[in-house]
């Protein structure tokens, strides 16, 4: 099934940490944000293939897709 | 005496040294980024000049864009603000450079203070106690995990440039230690452009006080007091008060030596903090304290000195960067009341989240001993490029039982909606126990949002 992860707040992407296809586990951190002078890692809340729907340097509105794991 | 100022500066603190300013009947002369052209600050000054886009380095970070809005505006003095570029040596001698008057500490005290490594060196140099820790800025992780068996662990890892709780983290041993040196190197290198490094060893516990010093055009530097800074989160402060709850006047004395002293060996002119970690397990044989950092600008936190002593300390930065003596009389400052500030942030009240957005109601709380300095209002909207300080809410009461009270009033008549704040947290800060008791450290938010066994 897939998991889509969401931001939580407009910010920027700063950082992509995976590569497109990429097998993640729980806990890992996808994407790296930042808002507000703060960074915040983007975790993932399951296991399995990962796709990034977002570029480096990209903002992101509240609820915005970020990324899908299959 | 000048008689314009440019404020190089956003939000609440541009605000608030425009007041000043004008109050001095001096034109006020506020620059701007894009998403800001709607903030209180752009309207209230006498003029406005746009510097560009939205991120810092195309703004408000932006060296020759501020030299070159204050040539044509035809200001005669910078006031820096906080952050951005007030401790900038570079900027504040290109302000010199182009003929204007720098309102603040000069330069070189700019770079003797910046670096935190040759400030620890400096200050201890003159007498100031130091925590143990590395005189020389270490290279890579292994001279880290050599000189911390010299240090001693729990360890304070930082950037040698850095500021605002960015850039720091504890290390308990060598494991922790190769992790938060990592960590460290990164953001020294990412924010500040400079990833040298010190090793510090961690207080654990301690309370976080610092002094307000003024170095006045005559050379002398006194002190107004101090600040207890020991609310945190993320090593980043969220309430002040003053005077801090555990000083004994011995001790008090013996800080205000000590910050007098770090002032005077760069010659320092203008509102500065030195700042000090002191261990609560020392109290009881007379406290013991570190010099932590010396911050060469006006501090966040500097309206509960004012509320406090009744001393502008906008004014007296302005009269000192004119050659000209205080408003007030170093010699007979006085110190009425209790103040806190609390820090207003668009953040979630819980795990402190950023929460940028619109803000579709706002209603500050009023009346005697309530002071807002607000960066915002009704229908601006708070964006994410900048940090999330919304305002500053200040109480002042004849004591700290009665300034709590009164926080507490003034917290529950705040009304921000549209985005999440963490006035909620307040309210639950001002009801904490630990915290109405005085007897409280930089551990104390992590306490207050650790599960519940």
């Amino acid at each position: 099934m897939a998991d889509e992860v969401r931001a939580e707040m407009v910010a920027n992407v700063w950082k992509i940490v995976v590569t497109e296809g990429q097998q993640v586990e729980d806990g890992d951190t996808l994407v790296i944000l930042e808002s507000m002078k703060m960074e915040i890692p983007v975790i993932a809340e399951s296991s399995g293939s990962v796709s990034v729907k977002v570029a480096e340097g990209d903002v992101v509105q509240d609820g915005d897709l970020i990324a899908v794991i299959e | 005496m000048f008689e314009s100022v440019l404020v190089a500066n956003r939000g609440e603190i541009a605000r608030r040294v425009i007041r000043t300013v004008q109050r001095m009947g001096l034109k006020a002369i506020a620059v701007y980024s894009e998403v800001d052209a709607d903030l209180p600050f752009v309207k209230e000054a006498d003029e406005a000049i746009l510097l560009g886009g939205a991120a810092p380095s195309e703004s408000y970070l932006d060296i020759a864009k501020v030299i070159e809005a204050a040539e044509q505006s035809g200001a005669e003095a910078i006031h820096p603000g906080y952050g951005f570029l007030s401790e900038n040596a570079t900027f504040a001698k290109a302000v010199g450079d182009a003929g204007l008057v720098w309102i603040g500490p000069s330069p070189e005290a700019i770079v003797a203070m910046g670096d935190k490594v040759a400030a620890r060196n400096l200050v201890g140099d003159a007498g100031v106690p130091i925590a143990p820790g590395t005189r020389e800025p270490v290279a890579d992780v292994e001279a880290a995990v050599i000189a911390a068996k010299e240090v001693g662990y729990p360890l304070m890892v930082k950037a040698a440039g850095g500021g605002g709780g960015i850039g720091m983290s504890i290390a308990h041993d060598e494991e922790q230690l190769r992790t938060a040196f990592a960590t460290a190197q990164n953001s020294a290198q990412r924010f500040f452009a400079n990833p040298s490094i010190l090793l510090e060893r961690y207080v654990e516990s301690a309370r976080h006080v610092e002094v307000q010093i003024l170095g006045l055009a005559d050379g002398r530097v006194v002190a107004l007091g101090e600040r207890d800074c020991s609310v945190q989160r993320r090593h980043q402060k969220v309430a002040e008060e003053t005077p801090c709850p555990v000083l004994t006047p011995d001790l008090r004395a013996r800080m205000i030596t000590a910050a007098v002293r770090a002032g005077e060996s760069v010659g320092y002119v203008g509102a500065g903090t030195v700042e000090f970690l002191l261990d609560p397990a020392s109290l009881a044989s007379g406290g013991e304290f570190y010099f932590l950092e010396m911050n060469a600008r006006l501090q966040v936190e500097h309206p509960i000195t004012e509320l406090v002593t009744g001393v502008d300390l906008v004014e007296q930065q302005l009269l000192a960067a004119a050659g000209e003596p205080p408003s007030f009389d170093p010699g007979a400052l006085t110190m009425t009341g209790h103040a806190i500030e609390l820090r207003v942030y668009a953040e979630d009240p819980k795990r402190f989240f950023p929460s940028p957005g619109p803000i579709t109601t706002w209603v500050e709380p009023a009346g005697p001993g309530i002071r807002v300095d607000a960066g915002y209002h009704e229908g601006n909207r708070v964006t994410q490029f900048y940090d999330p300080l919304l305002a500053k809410l200040c109480v002042h009461g004849a004591d700290r039982a009665a300034a709590l009270e009164r926080a507490r009033e003034a917290v529950a008549a705040f009304q921000i909606e549209g985005l999440k704040s963490n006035l909620p947290f307040f309210a639950e800060l001002l009801g904490d126990p630990e915290f109405v008791s005085g007897v409280y450290d930089t551990g104390l938010v992590t306490r207050m949002r650790a599960p519940k066994a």
